[in-house]
């Protein structure tokens, strides 16, 4: 319904020096990367960030990409993911950047999130359990998870709500101990404290505990850390820590996590939770504050659809202001609008396609080859995306930079499947600190 | 803007007139006459940001929230004698749920359209709430007959008498103080200045006021003029009604589709002069630029949205203000900002600040992205009143923690709702702009 092909001309553009499109970690460490270079920056989302879906914990490889020599080194998480990333086979985002860019990358993060996350003491990968029982190998993690990590051998007690269908406590419990992990884990799914509807949001038990609100049982009126804490104590026998879904506090959260572990005389930690998820939230509230922090130009709303080129730069780009096309303007463009779930990347019955500027996307000519029979296969479709030159800009045809002053970041790169390698995070950070600092220092 | 396809652009049986006999999924509903909020509600992949945004979730367990409003009511209703449940009456129509979704569901549109058809099937049309809904909603004929005697409708909506009336008779809360009516509306200063003082066919912008800063903040419309004849705009006030926003927000779409019918063809002639639609008030333009195309099927309807923006937004992109601002000087006080939900929902939320920031002599610092908690007539509904303070909350603690003592905003019931929460007078960008631009040009020797 867009007013497509409607000219901008007669219309001045939003100018800056560099111009990232997108709203998750890739297009934030771009924006913050170009901005250390002392370039003028703006940022440009569709829609508030997908990463308020995210699980907040920051992969950087997990497990060796499907190309790896044989099927074992595929299955045994990866210790330490910077020696892996030696590895990684040609046209791999990591391979096209490197590692000082991973570093460089990570660097940015920890600055920005400082004690909020942990992990940057070593370069091996932690271990922590999610919340299907699962255990993900991981560089970064809240701090809120540290405490549940899976080397840690205290006996842990898991704790679920009825009314937060998303954790399952029991079986997060009985997948953990089948998973061999070397400690006891129990777990015990309770009401939460209050007369919160079914199916309440989960900003609702977020918030609650960070103003430690009074909530009623039987009868009497207590603050609610301290009625979740009776609740969970009753059970707790002995267990040294304890975890919860991630729904400990959206402003407060170290302060409601130290409180219940006061309360309970057992640390207390989080296991991150699918879609909506608190520890994504907190993420992106940290991520967008230090762009402000940092005088990026932020505009949200508003998404880019088209472009015009003048030769083989990009001239400006074309952002649809609700019904009307306003054009923005740069001397060096970041792409970074996501995959196939953030639409950076979107396919019809007929083809794979990158929608704003056309840039080619690897795929099978037959849209049956573009996945494989099993849920778990190696499927095509999971690497779909631009193939990059080893200054992250998107190749053309023939295999040559498609724009002199594009570049691309994160999950609209291709030739990686973040899923199974468990990758995403790594190579938004890499790959945007790579093309965010090569735009800004050309800028 | 949504993917929502209307009754006029979409039509689902495309595919099958083309001789091809192969199976399409798309063809196994059958054509319908009215909006196909299909590929809307197929969008939806559950993410539920929709409800960890939705301001009025987080205050009252009794609202579902948006996600079942919107997607997953809409598919309840293809079965048949479904009836809307009544929780869409506590959604607010701020509209943060369109502008969280990833994945570009039209909510609104299909909180819309369920209100509405809640309201003409399901509401009682004797009910008190019913004709408090309708006289809420209809403001502008209202505040129409209050204009002509400016001092004593001021004088009888002030006696507390009133307001007492209001609330036990119609269900007005007593809570709040009526806007004052201007004693010289936008429209009567317009005529008395004898209209456009600058003429030039070239540049020329029709002016969409609104009801509130006719009848209540004229400055606010004296400001936008000014401004843009700074420019060298040829500025153009056409007839027009309300822009139908509380009338959305109340499922009263009769008199919305009928207002609509009216701005559609005065904006279209304007356009066809030149023009394009300029607004001071951020839920006027969204009216225009979304609600309208999403909602109504008028010969010109999607003309008028694609010609529409928000007065900042305009000289942004035709102006270059960024440094026509830069070296100004105002001596203005030190603002606290509050981004409408409305002006957040056309990617607005951040250009106020921006651009002041260029300015020297005024501070404004935005006090984040909380809802007010008033959204047009919900906050003025006695049983909404409580839920409304509750929402706004966040956003009076950040206002009174900022450093300014006067509010700014541009949609005018956040001003009222930002002015009984922290007794601030509340200004409008265009305002600074026109003190930056016009009213210090003219001190200049």
């Amino acid at each position: 319904m867009g007013p497509v092909g409607q000219s901008t001309e007669g219309s001045m553009a939003i100018e800056n020096d560099v111009l990232v499109i997108g709203g998750g970690v890739a297009a934030v460490a771009s924006a913050l990367a170009a901005r250390e270079t002392g370039a003028d920056v703006r940022l440009i989302a569709h829609k508030q960030s997908t990463l308020r879906q995210a699980s907040g914990l920051i992969d950087v490889l997990g497990y060796h990409p499907a190309d790896a020599d044989d099927d074992a080194s595929r299955t045994e998480p990866i210790v330490d993911p910077f020696e892996a990333i030696e590895e990684v086979p040609e046209g791999h985002p990591y391979e096209r950047v490197g590692a000082g860019a991973v570093r460089a990358g990570l660097d940015l993060f920890d600055d920005v999130v400082g004690d909020a996350y942990v992990g940057g003491h070593t370069d091996r990968n932690a271990l922590v359990p999610t919340h299907g029982g699962a255990v993900k190998p991981t560089a970064r993690y809240p701090a809120s998870a540290a405490a549940g990590v899976a080397s840690d051998d205290r006996d842990a007690f898991f704790v679920g709500f009825k009314s937060v269908p998303g954790f399952d406590a029991l079986v997060a419990a009985d997948h953990l101990r089948a998973a061999g992990v070397p400690f006891d884990v129990r777990g015990a799914t309770i009401e939460f404290p209050g007369d919160l509807r079914d199916d309440a949001k989960l900003t609702r038990y977020a918030h609650l505990l960070d103003r430690n609100d009074a909530v009623e049982v039987d009868g009497r009126s207590r603050p609610v850390r301290q009625a979740l804490a009776e609740r969970v104590e009753e059970r707790l026998s002995g267990h040294e820590r304890v975890g919860f879904p991630a729904i400990l506090g959206d402003d407060h959260p170290a302060e409601v996590r130290e409180a219940l572990s006061d309360l309970l005389g057992a640390e207390v930690f989080e296991v991150p939770m699918g879609p909506p998820s608190l520890p994504g939230m907190r993420l992106s509230d940290m991520l967008f504050e230090a762009l402000e922090d940092a005088g990026v130009r932020v505009t949200t709303g508003n998404p880019v659809v088209d472009f015009e080129a003048d030769g083989d730069r990009v001239d400006r780009v074309i952002a649809e202001h609700t019904a009307s096309r306003v054009p923005y303007r740069a001397e060096q463009y970041v792409l970074a609008t996501g995959g196939l779930v953030g639409k950076g990347i979107q396919s019809d019955r007929e083809r794979v396609y990158e929608p704003i500027f056309d840039l080619p996307v690897p795929q099978p000519e037959d849209r049956y080859d573009w996945f494989e029979e099993g849920a778990f296969d190696d499927h095509p479709f999971a690497r779909f995306g631009v193939p990059i030159d080893r200054e992250t800009r998107p190749l053309d045809a023939d295999d040559e930079p498609a724009y002199e002053n594009l570049r691309a970041a994160g999950a609209v790169v291709g030739g990686y499947d973040f899923a199974a390698e468990k990758s995403g995070s790594g190579i938004s950070l890499a790959t945007g600190y790579a093309a965010g600092s090569e735009a800004g220092d050309r800028a | 803007m949504s993917d929502a396809e209307t009754s006029d652009d979409f039509d689902v049986t495309t595919d099958s007139t083309t001789g091809d006999d192969e199976f399409e999924p798309v063809q196994v509903f059958p054509e319908t006459e009215e909006m196909d909020l299909r590929p809307g509600s197929d969008d939806c992949y559950k993410c539920s940001t929709c409800d960890t945004n939705c301001p009025v979730a987080e205050v009252d367990d009794d609202f579902p929230g948006p996600k079942f409003q919107g997607p997953e009511q809409w598919r309840l209703k293809r079965k048949e004698d479904q009836d809307i449940d009544d929780s869409i009456d506590k959604c607010s129509n701020c509209m943060r749920c369109d502008s969280a979704c990833p994945s570009d569901v039209p909510l609104s549109q299909m909180h819309n359209t369920a209100r509405g058809e809640y309201v003409e099937n399901q509401m009682d049309k004797l009910s008190q709430e019913y004709v408090r809904n309708r006289i809420l909603s209809n403001y502008n004929f209202f505040a129409g007959l209050a204009s002509k005697v400016p001092r004593l409708a001021n004088f009888v909506t002030g006696l507390s008498v009133t307001q007492w009336a209001g609330e036990k008779v119609l269900g007005v809360t007593s809570e709040r103080e009526f806007p004052e009516f201007a004693e010289q509306t936008f429209r009567e200063w317009w005529t008395e200045r004898g209209g456009a003082q600058v003429h030039n066919p070239d540049k020329r912008v029709a002016y969409f006021h609104g009801c509130y800063s006719n009848y209540n903040t004229p400055e606010v419309g004296k400001a936008m003029v000014e401004v843009f004849e700074e420019f060298g705009y040829e500025v153009m006030v056409p007839e027009q009604g309300c822009s139908g926003t509380p009338m959305f927000a109340n499922g009263m779409l009769d008199d919305a589709r009928r207002h609509a019918e009216t701005n559609v063809e005065n904006l279209v002639a304007a356009i066809g002069e030149g023009a394009d639609v300029i607004a001071s008030c951020t839920s006027c333009s969204l009216s225009l630029r979304q609600e309208y195309p999403e909602l109504f099927d008028i010969h010109g309807i999607d003309d008028v949205a694609e010609h529409t923006y928000e007065a900042l937004e305009y000289l942004r992109i035709h102006e270059d203000l960024a440094s026509e601002l830069e070296g100004t000087e105002v001596d203005f006080p030190d603002l606290a900002y509050h981004a409408p939900c409305h002006a957040r929902n056309q990617g607005l939320d951040g250009q106020a600040i921006e651009m002041i920031d260029r300015i020297d002599g005024v501070d404004a610092e935005d006090v984040g992205d909380s809802c007010s908690g008033i959204s047009g007539t919900y906050g003025w509904k006695v049983e909404k009143y409580d839920l409304s303070m509750q929402i706004g909350e966040e956003m009076f603690d950040h206002m009174e923690s900022a450093e300014g003592d006067v509010g700014m905003t541009e949609c005018p019931t956040c001003a009222m709702q930002m002015g009984h929460g922290t007794g601030y007078e509340i200004k409008h960008p265009l305002e600074v702009l026109d003190a930056a631009l016009v009213s210090e040009d003219t001190s200049r020797p």
